[in-house]
This record gives structure tokens, C-alpha cells and sequence, in this order.
């Protein structure tokens, strides 16, 4: 009964016309030990077909890094340009500062200095001042 | 990548050297990788690199054909791995290896991807862009082929 069905299982496997599980069927009835001398010689087929199907690829492969050093590649840019970006920032904003400083400073020296020509117009005012006390001095000391 | 040895076993059912298998595998794991970010448009990325092996290996054979280089079958004797421990330990079964070797590329194929790897005829119909009956006209040429070749062997006696 068995045997006949393995007989025609062959018959089919033969014209490509078996399932995958009817292969699976023969794979394990020829991977037995015994078996029938006419059939004898099907089994190194299914054998090796079962033998090829453990062969491993054992080769390291070394994982290509491209994609993911460029990532990182990327990350380091843009924090080395935020921190130039920071950088340039503080610095603008500390020559701003020198600037307005100077321009203060130039403002105050002006109005300083307007001031300082308003005081020796002044006293040049009040040397005439002098001269008359002069004069005044004169006429005292002549009665 | 989990089908990674089914790339493995379909290049080296090709190019039949151990090595060249191995370089072959490597290149398209790359290939993948390098791809990776878009794979997911592929809505079968087992099929898809497997057809990439088998068309990587077929432009390899031709390329080799083309420069008048015989594929040398040398690399019987220091090859360590399992397989072929047990392949030595069982000449009949060693038989078969030596007999699918002879095939022609497409009937190679076509075991392979049935008898080992148990793909169905869809899948590779997809593979092997072929037509369901054309896979098993193919594919019942390519085991009769392999018994015929096998009962010959038996019936000499010798290897």
C-alpha cells in the first residue's frame, strides 16, 4: 500500500506534476533507512536535495558603513555650525556694543567741548570785567 | 538577512566554486544594504534578491565564457565545510551534486529553487520570469535527467 503510493508519487515527481507537501512526503521516506532495492536508487536525490538544503553561508560580511557615517558625518556638521552660528552671534552683538560705546563716547567729547568754548567765551567776557574793575581801582586811588 | 544561505545555495548551484559563491553572496548583501532605505518598496525583498543572484551569476558565467575562462572545479579537495564531509562520506549522494553541475543553467536553476529550496511554481515563475508549464516541462526534464544519469552510475558501479 505504502510502496505503491511511493511508486506513484514517483511516477509524478517525475513529470513535475507533484505538490510541494507529496515532495516533502518522499524526502522523508527516502531519508530511512530501509529501503526497497528497485527504489534504491532514488534515494541519493532526495538525500542530497535534503543535505543541500542545510548548507550554511558562513562568510562574514562586513557591514558597509557608508550610509551610516554619513549620518554621523552629518550630525558633527551641524553642531560645528551651530556653534559658529552661536559663536558669530555673541561676538556682533559685543562689536555692536563697542560701537555704541564709541559713539557715546564721541557725543559726550563733542558736547564737552561746546561747553568748554561756552566757558572761555565766558571768561573772556569777564575779563572785560576785569579791565573795568581796573579802571574802577584807578579812579579810586587818584582821589 | 534570513535568506541569506537560500542566495548562498543559488549562487553556488551556479558557479558551482565555493568561493566564487561567497563573493557573489557578499556582493549582493551589499548591493542590499546599499539599498536599504528604499527596500521597503519591494514587496518581496526575498524574491527580488534572489533574482538579483541568479542574474548576478548568469552575467558572471557569461562574462567568464566570454573571456575564454573554464570555470575551474577545483575546489573539491580543501573544502571544509559540513556538506561536503557528508557529501564524501556518501559517494551516491556526492553523485547527484556532480550530475546537477552538468545540467544547463536554467534546469540547474529550477532544481534548485524546487527540490531544495521547496519554492512553489509561482514564486518561480517570478524568479526565473517563466510560464507555470514551461517551469514544469523544465523542471521533469531536469529529474528524469538526474535519475537516468544516477541509474547509469548504479548500474557501472563506479563514481
Amino acid at each position: 500500500m505504502e510502496l505503491d503510493r511511493i511508486e506513484k508519487l514517483l511516477e509524478k515527481y517525475l513529470n513535475a506534476s507533484t505538490s510541494i507537501t507529496e515532495e516533502k512526503e518522499l524526502r522523508t521516506y527516502f531519508s530511512q533507512e530501509s529501503i526497497p532495492t528497485h527504489l534504491e536508487q532514488y534515494a541519493p536525490m532526495f538525500q542530497y536535495f535534503s543535505m543541500a538544503k542545510e548548507e550554511r553561508f558562513t562568510k562574514q560580511v562586513p557591514i558597509p558603513k557608508t550610509s551610516e557615517t554619513r549620518r554621523h558625518y552629518f550630525k558633527w556638521v551641524s553642531v560645528a555650525a551651530v556653534a559658529v552660528l552661536m559663536f558669530g552671534i555673541y561676538f556682533g552683538k559685543e562689536y555692536q556694543k563697542q560701537k555704541e560705546i564709541d559713539y557715546a563716547y564721541n557725543e559726550t567729547k563733542k558736547a564737552l567741548s561746546l561747553l568748554a568754548d561756552n566757558f572761555s567765551r565766558g571768561t573772556e567776557e569777564v575779563a572785560y570785567l576785569n579791565e573795568f574793575e581796573n579802571a574802577k581801582q584807578k579812579i579810586y586811588n587818584s582821589n | 538577512m534570513p535568506f541569506k544561505d537560500k542566495l548562498y545555495r543559488l549562487a553556488k548551484r551556479l558557479l558551482v566554486s565555493t568561493e566564487e559563491a561567497e563573493d557573489a553572496t557578499q556582493e549582493i548583501l551589499m548591493k542590499l544594504w546599499s539599498k536599504n532605505d528604499n527596500i521597503g518598496k519591494y514587496n518581496n525583498v526575498e524574491a527580488f534578491a534572489m533574482t538579483m543572484t541568479k542574474n548576478f551569476c548568469l552575467d558572471r558565467l557569461k562574462s567568464k565564457q566570454a573571456g575564454n575562462l573554464k570555470l575551474v572545479h577545483s575546489n573539491y579537495g580543501d573544502d571544509n565545510s559540513s556538506l561536503q564531509n557528508q557529501i564524501e562520506a556518501n559517494d551516491s549522494v556526492g553523485w547527484v551534486q556532480k550530475i546537477m553541475e552538468d545540467l544547463p543553467d536554467q534546469q540547474k536553476m529550477i532544481l534548485q529553487l524546487r527540490d531544495v529550496e521547496e519554492y512553489d511554481f509561482d514564486e518561480i515563475g517570478e524568479l526565473l520570469d517563466m510560464k507555470p508549464t514551461a517551469i514544469r516541462v523544465t523542471l521533469s526534464r531536469a529529474r528524469k535527467t538526474v535519475r537516468e544519469r544516477l541509474m547509469q552510475k548504479h548500474s557501472y558501479g563506479i563514481g
